[in-house]
């Protein structure tokens, strides 16, 4: 799946992090890095982490949603 | 499965409501789906009325909920549940008509406190809950009235934040030495009173307003100090309530005191007067009393969280027992968060629960706070302003540190 997160709308709120942090992080900078496609393993946190950010900043390609 | 679920009705068009009703549908649930709601419109961002949506960063067709393509739901907006009849598995609404259910999802919500004090003006004197009381507070800080806050909480604190961001001069009035105290303990409120200072905000410490003054519209208040403030428009942000009204004569049971909201177990299950489950009635969001997540000693065993996280965190829970349906078997971490004066506030657990805090990081040069809270020992919370980073960390802990002490993974 890929995973793209709009830098114009995250306010760093950081539930992303809690739900998949496989596959998102702040690094020390306080930036969100995070894992363009990250394995078919990580399906499932990943749609749960799109789901769970305020803002709406995931979107998602290629598996559900 | 005791009984098959046919019908659904979901009492509440807010972010409970929508995350109740995209929870059944994704546990496979195909019935008919029915969410009634008492302002006219549906789900919308509730956090952006104190923020983006006084500053005008977003207009308010901006802060709507998308909702999924196939929810497939009925939406009965404009109406209000006023009963509840368990016997007949019927919802009330205030035109005189029911609607039948073999599944019930309580997602009513809170409501704003309102001012306690004696008699106050007719006008200017606002609360803050909905879309419509904050289109009436922007209006009145584009006129650019003097503001006085009654209440240095979240929301109080956000909307000073607003309107001096518009230029309009606040008095913030608290009983707490620093704002934000009760929430966050006095060393992030000293960081939040200099950086309210800062920004113009006149905060008054300890402090309560006596008497809101003016004959038809707010001119001022009085304050327990005896000062007089004059102010245009007044904002009473003095916290919320569970709407639990419509619920009454239900034989649901009804927390008091420190959790005035329906009671639930930790699946969101509604428990009756026995204390025991009631039949085909979950609930989610600011409404529940929920059964303490993080345990301890001394620690209330139910309180009502009021977070956004509530809301969308346990709807698989909730949505799985109303089902029938094994639960996700793990309890969810309250977080929280809000922006204010320019720093990005944080947290997880419950700070409000500590007995004890911990500065981990003080850079007030870049506005950097960590702070960790503990009560009988344990990690029961921690807090970061423009420190998001170190967060997940914390939470990670306090999963573990529960894990060990046995009260459920
Ligand atoms: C100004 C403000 C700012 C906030 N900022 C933050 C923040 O920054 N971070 C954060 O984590 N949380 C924040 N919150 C809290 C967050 O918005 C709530 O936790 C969340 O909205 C709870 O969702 P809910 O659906 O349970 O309740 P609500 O959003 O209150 O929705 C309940 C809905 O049910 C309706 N209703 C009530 N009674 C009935 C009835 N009898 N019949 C039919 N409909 C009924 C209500 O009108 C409402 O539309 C904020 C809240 C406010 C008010
Ligand atoms: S949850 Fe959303 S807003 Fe928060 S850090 Fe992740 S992408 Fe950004």
């Amino acid at each position: 799946m890929r995973v793209h997160v709009d830098r114009a709308v995250c306010e760093n709120h950081g539930q992303c992090v809690f739900a998949a942090p496989e596959v998102f992080a702040f690094d020390d900078d306080e930036v969100l890095r995070y894992d363009p496609s990250p394995g078919p393993g990580l399906d499932e946190a990943v749609t749960r982490a799109a789901r769970v950010c305020p803002l709406r900043a995931i979107t998602l390609d290629g598996g559900p949603e | 499965m005791s009984r098959r679920t046919e019908a659904v009705v979901v009492v509440g068009a807010g972010l409970a409501g929508l995350s109740a009703a995209t929870a059944l549908r994704d546990r496979g649930f195909g019935g008919r789906l029915t969410v009634v709601g008492d302002e006219p419109h549906g789900p919308y961002d509730r956090p952006s009325l104190s923020k983006d949506l006084l500053t005008g960063r977003r207009a308010e067709e901006q802060t709507g909920l998308p909702l999924p393509p196939d929810l497939g739901a009925r939406w009965v907006l404009g109406r209000s549940a006023v009963r509840l009849d368990r016997a007949g598995r019927r919802v009330l609404l205030d035109d005189g008509s029911a609607l039948e259910y073999d599944g019930l999802v309580v997602a009513s919500g809170a409501s704003a406190v309102p001012w306690p004090g004696p008699p106050a003006p007719p006008g200017g004197v606002h609360t803050l809950r909905g879309r419509g009381d904050a289109l009436g507070l922007r209006a009145a800080l584009r006129r650019g009235d003097p503001l006085l806050v009654v209440g240095a909480g979240f929301v109080g604190s956000e909307v000073a934040s607003a309107a001096r961001e518009l230029g309009v001069p606040v008095t913030l009035v608290d009983r707490a030495r620093t704002p934000l105290e009760g929430a966050l303990g006095p060393v992030a409120g000293r960081l939040f009173a200099g950086a309210q200072a800062r920004a113009g905000v006149d905060f008054r410490a300890g402090t309560a307003v006596r008497r809101l003054l003016g004959e038809r519209s707010l001119s001022g208040a009085e304050l327990s100090d005896g000062t007089r403030v004059r102010a245009g428009a007044a904002l009473v942000a003095l916290g919320a309530r569970p709407n639990t009204a419509w619920l009454r004569g239900s034989g649901l049971r009804l927390g008091g005191g420190a959790a005035p909201g329906l009671v639930c177990d930790h699946r969101r299950r509604a428990l009756g007067q026995d204390g025991a489950p009631a039949e085909g009635v979950v609930a989610l969001g600011d409404v529940v009393a929920a059964p303490n997540p993080l345990p301890g000693a001394g620690a209330p065993s139910h309180l009502v969280i009021g977070h956004w996280s509530e809301a969308v965190d346990h709807a698989d829970a909730a949505a799985a027992a109303l089902l029938g349906q094994e639960g996700p078997g793990t309890e969810p971490v309250p977080s929280f968060w809000s922006d204010q004066f320019g720093l990005r506030v944080r947290s997880v657990g419950l700070p409000r629960l500590a007995d004890r805090t911990e500065v981990r990081e003080h850079d007030p040069d870049r506005s950097r706070l960590e702070v960790t809270y503990h009560r009988g020992g344990r990690l029961v919370g921690a807090l970061t302003v423009n420190r998001t980073s170190r967060l997940a960390a914390h939470r990670a802990r306090i999963l573990r540190e529960r894990a060990a002490h046995g009260a459920l993974a």
